[in-house]
C-alpha cells in the first residue's frame, strides 16, 4: 500500500517526532510510504478565518501533491477532517474541481483511522509502561468518528491501562486561531480540561491532534502540572519522549 | 431587547471573574440538561433517536420550503376557527399590534407564559411604557424579572442564578421571611402568582409551533403556567416568530417526541398546550379573544440563503447544553436574547453582522451543537459563513487580515515557506527555558496571555529542527 503521509505544518515546525513515528508506524503496517516535500498547509486556518480564497489556494496546492498517492494518511484529526469534510464545501461552487476534491477526500484518513480500518493492524511495533487518560479531540471525533480507532491500538499495549477522564469528547480549547483571539475564554476552557485529565489519575494525557497538544500542555506546565502530554503516534510506535523504549527501526 | 453583542469580550471577562456565576456554571455544566438529554438518548435508542433527528429536520425542512403556502393555510384554518391573526414585520410592528390590542380591550394586566420573541421585539418594556403591568409567569422568568435581569439561556431563563441569589430576591420581594428550601421557595411564587393569573385581563404566550393544517398554536411547558395564561385572562395573544408553522398534526406528532428529549432529556413534557381559535359558544373556558401575532423580525431574509438552515430551529437550547464556550462565559456574554451556538449565527442574522461581530469567531468549532441539535443545523458551518461574511464586507481586524495573507503567501511557496519555518523554530527556541517552554515572547501574547501568575499558556517550544529538514536529512542517510 503506497501512502502519502501529510506531515501537517504543526507537526513539521513544533514537534517533528509525531511525524517520524507516524511514518514508522505506517511503515511497520507494511505500507509504502512517501512524504511530498512541498507540503505545507491544508489551509485550515483561512477555512475557520472566512478567507475562501486562502484556503482555496492552499487546497489545490495540497490536491496536486497528494493526487498520485492511492492513500493519504495524517497524524491529525482536524487536517484529515479539513481534506475530507471541508474540501468538498470549499470548492462546492466549482464543479470542474469537484469530482477530484472527492477523489481525493474520500482516500484521505487520520492516523488510527488508518491503521485501524485500511491497514488492518492488530499490534503496533511501540511498548509504553505506565497509565494514560486520551482526550478524544473534536474534528477527529465529530468529522471523522474517531473514537474507538486508538484506543483499539493502545489497547494492545500490554504495558498500558488506559483511565478514561470525565468529558473526554469535550473541547480543550484550542479552536485554531480561536485559542488566541480569545486568549483568556480558551485558557479557561484549557483549565477544565486540565482539571479532568488531573483528576483521571493517568501519568499521561494521550491525543491525536498537536494543537490541542500544545493547549493542554501549555496549560498544564504553565500550573506547574508534570502530567506528560503525548501524540498517540508517538505512544504506539514507541517514540514518547521520555519512553525508554528504543524505536523499532 | 436592547443588542449587546458588540461588547462580547467585555461580558464574557466579567463573566469569567464572577465566582458565583462560575460556580453556577459549573453545576449546570457537571449535572446539567446535556447529561438528561444523553440518558433520554439511550434509553429511546440512539440509532432510532438518529432517524427521529433526520425525520424532524426534513419536516422542519419542508415547513420552510413552502413556509407561504402553509403560512396562508394557518391564517385561514385559525381565522375560521375564531382566532385573529396578524404579521409584524419588525420588532416595532409587533409592539404596536399589541399595545393596540390592550387600547382595544383595556388592559391593565398582562400575565406571560415564557416567550423568547417578546424577549426579542422588547414587549415588557413597551408594556410598562404604555401603563399595562407585565408579569411573567413561568418560574424562572419570574425570577428573572424581580431581578432585572436578560434571560441567560432560552428553556432555563435563570440558570445563572444560584439558590441563595434566588432567596434574597423572594426576602426582598416577597415580604416573607428568609428561606432557601427549594419546594418553600416554588411555593411562594405560586402564591404571588396565583393572584396574577386572576386579575390579567391579557394572556401573552409564545408558540412553539403554529399547525398549518388546523390553525393552531401550541406550547410546550412544565409548570402549567401556561395553561392559566391562555385560558384564563380575558384575551389571549401568540406571539412568535413566522418561521414557527408546521404543516400537520402528524409532523407536530415527530417534533414533540424530540423537543422536550433534546432539551431536558424528557421523554414528553409536562404539558403541551393547544390553542385553537377563541372560547366558543358553550366552551366552559377560554379567552374571548384569541390573536395571533406571527413575526418576521428578519427571519424571511433567511430564506434562500446560506443560513436558511438556520430557521428550523426549534429552541430546545440543546445546543448551548452542549456549548463549552457557553458553560465558560454563560449566556449574558452574548448580549441579546439568543445564547451560545443557536445566538452566535441567529444574532448576526437578525442584528447586523457589524452589531455581533464575535458571537460567530468565539467559538472553537468543535462541533458538539451540530451532534445534538434534533433539526441537524450545521451550526459551525453557518459561523463559517458568517465569518466568510465578515472577510468580505471587510469587518475584520487588519493585523489578522495580515497574518492570514502572511501565512497563505508563504504556505504557497515551499522553499520559503521552509526557511520562514527555521527562522521561527530558531526564534522559539530562543525564547524556551530550560524545560523547552516559552512563558513569553514578541506575537505570541495571545497564546500566553501577559506572561502573569494564572493567566494564558506557556507555549511548548519545537523540537528544534523542522520535519522537513529532518526528513531530508535521513534520506541522505544522515
Amino acid at each position: 500500500m503506497r501512502v502519502g503521509l501529510l506531515v501537517t505544518c504543526l507537526v513539521d515546525m513544533m514537534r517533528p517526532s509525531i511525524g517520524f513515528a507516524a511514518l514508522n508506524l505506517l511503515e511497520s503496517a507494511g505500507c509504502t510510504v512517501v512524504v511530498p516535500e512541498g507540503q505545507t498547509c491544508c489551509g485550515q486556518p483561512g477555512w475557520n478565518s472566512g478567507d475562501r480564497a486562502a484556503a482555496k489556494a492552499l487546497a489545490e496546492k495540497l490536491i496536486a501533491e497528494f493526487e498520485d498517492c492511492p492513500w493519504v494518511v495524517a497524524p491529525s484529526g482536524s487536517c484529515a477532517g479539513m481534506i475530507r469534510t471541508h474540501y468538498p464545501q470549499l470548492f462546492s461552487d466549482s464543479p470542474a474541481m469537484l469530482a477530484r476534491v472527492r477523489a481525493l477526500s474520500e482516500r484521505t484518513y487520520e492516523l488510527t483511522d488508518f491503521l485501524v480500518n485500511v491497514a488492518r493492524v492488530r499490534e503496533v511495533p511501540g511498548t509504553y509502561a505506565g497509565s494514560i487518560t486520551y482526550h478524544d479531540a473534536c474534528s477527529g471525533l465529530r468529522e471523522l468518528g474517531v473514537k474507538a480507532q486508538p484506543r483499539q491500538l493502545l489497547a494492545t499495549m500490554a504495558g498500558l491501562t488506559l483511565k478514561e477522564m470525565t468529558g473526554c469528547e469535550t473541547c480543550c480549547g484550542f479552536g485554531g486561531t480561536f485559542a488566541v483571539k480569545y486568549s483568556d475564554i480558551s485558557t479557561q476552557m484549557a483549565d477544565a480540561k486540565c482539571d479532568n485529565i488531573v483528576s483521571s489519575g493517568a501519568d499521561a494525557v494521550v491525543l491525536g491532534d498537536l494543537g490541542c497538544m500544545l493547549n493542554i500542555e501549555g496549560r498544564l506546565r504553565k500550573r506547574g502540572d508534570a502530567t506528560r502530554v503525548l501524540h498517540v503516534a508517538e505512544v504506539l510506535a514507541g517514540d514518547a519522549p521520555g519512553n525508554k523504549v528504543k524505536r523499532s527501526t | 431587547m436592547k443588542v449587546q453583542s458588540i461588547h462580547f469580550r467585555a461580558r464574557a471577562a466579567d463573566a469569567m471573574a464572577n465566582p458565583v456565576l462560575q460556580q453556577n456554571l459549573g453545576r449546570f455544566a457537571s449535572g446539567g440538561l446535556g447529561k438528561l438529554r444523553a440518558d433520554a438518548v439511550a434509553d429511546f435508542g440512539p440509532q432510532a433517536f438518529e432517524e427521529l433527528r433526520e425525520a424532524a429536520r426534513a419536516i422542519r425542512e419542508r415547513s420552510l420550503t413552502h413556509m407561504d403556502v402553509w403560512i396562508a393555510q394557518f391564517e385561514r384554518e385559525a381565522s375560521r376557527r375564531g382566532a385573529t391573526v396578524l404579521f409584524a414585520e419588525t420588532a416595532e410592528d409587533a409592539r404596536d399590534l399589541v399595545l393596540e390590542i390592550c387600547a382595544k380591550h383595556g388592559i391593565k394586566k398582562a400575565v406571560k407564559s415564557k416567550s423568547m420573541l417578546s424577549e426579542e421585539v422588547g414587549l415588557n418594556e413597551a408594556l410598562s411604557a404604555a401603563g399595562v403591568q407585565p408579569v411573567e409567569t413561568d418560574l424562572g422568568e419570574y425570577i428573572i424579572q424581580l431581578a432585572s435581569e436578560a434571560p441567560s439561556h432560552i428553556i432555563a431563563p435563570a440558570v445563572h442564578k444560584s439558590r441563595d441569589e434566588v432567596s434574597d430576591l423572594f426576602e426582598q420581594h416577597h415580604g416573607k421571611p428568609r428561606t432557601s428550601d427549594i419546594p418553600q421557595l416554588t411555593r411562594e411564587a405560586r402564591e404571588a402568582l396565583r393572584a396574577h393569573f386572576l386579575s390579567g385581563d391579557l394572556g401573552i404566550s409564545g408558540g412553539n409551533f403554529l399547525v398549518a393544517e388546523t390553525g393552531s398554536g401550541i406550547i410546550v411547558t412544565n409548570e402549567g403556567n401556561g395553561r392559566m395564561v391562555t385560558t384564563l385572562p380575558r384575551v389571549h395573544v401568540c406571539i412568535t416568530g413566522i418561521e414557527k408553522v408546521i404543516p400537520t398534526l402528524e409532523d407536530l406528532s415527530t417534533l414533540l417526541r424530540i423537543l422536550p428529549r433534546s432539551a431536558t432529556g424528557q421523554a414528553i413534557s409536562n404539558y403541551a398546550s393547544f390553542f385553537t381559535g377563541a372560547r366558543g359558544e358553550g366552551d366552559a373556558e377560554g379567552p374571548e379573544h384569541m390573536v395571533f401575532i406571527l413575526v418576521d423580525g428578519g427571519r424571511t431574509n433567511l430564506i434562500g440563503t446560506e443560513l436558511q438552515d438556520m430557521l428550523r430551529c426549534i429552541r430546545c437550547g440543546a445546543c448551548m447544553n452542549h456549548c463549552p464556550v457557553y458553560r465558560t462565559v454563560g449566556g449574558h456574554s452574548y448580549g441579546w436574547v439568543y445564547p451560545g451556538p443557536m445566538g452566535a449565527v441567529l444574532t448576526p442574522a437578525y442584528v447586523g453582522l457589524e452589531n455581533a461581530l464575535d458571537l460567530p469567531q468565539a467559538a472553537t468549532l468543535c462541533g458538539a451543537c451540530s451532534v445534538v441539535c434534533p433539526v441537524k443545523i450545521p451550526l459551525p458551518d453557518l459561523m463559517r459563513t458568517l465569518r466568510e461574511q465578515q472577510v468580505e464586507r471587510g469587518l475584520r481586524p487588519r493585523a489578522e487580515r495580515l497574518g492570514l495573507k502572511l501565512w497563505s503567501w508563504f504556505a504557497q511557496r515551499p522553499r520559503l515557506y521552509a526557511i520562514a519555518t527555521r527562522l521561527a523554530v530558531w526564534a522559539m527556541r530562543f525564547h524556551a527555558d530550560r524545560s523547552g517552554m516559552i512563558y513569553w515572547m514578541p506575537f505570541a501574547s495571545g497564546w500566553t496571555g501577559s506572561g502573569k501568575a494564572g493567566e494564558g499558556r506557556f507555549l511548548p517550544a519545537p523540537a528544534g529542527r523542522t520535519f522537513r529538514d529532518l526528513y531530508a536529512r535521513r534520506k541522505r542517510g544522515g
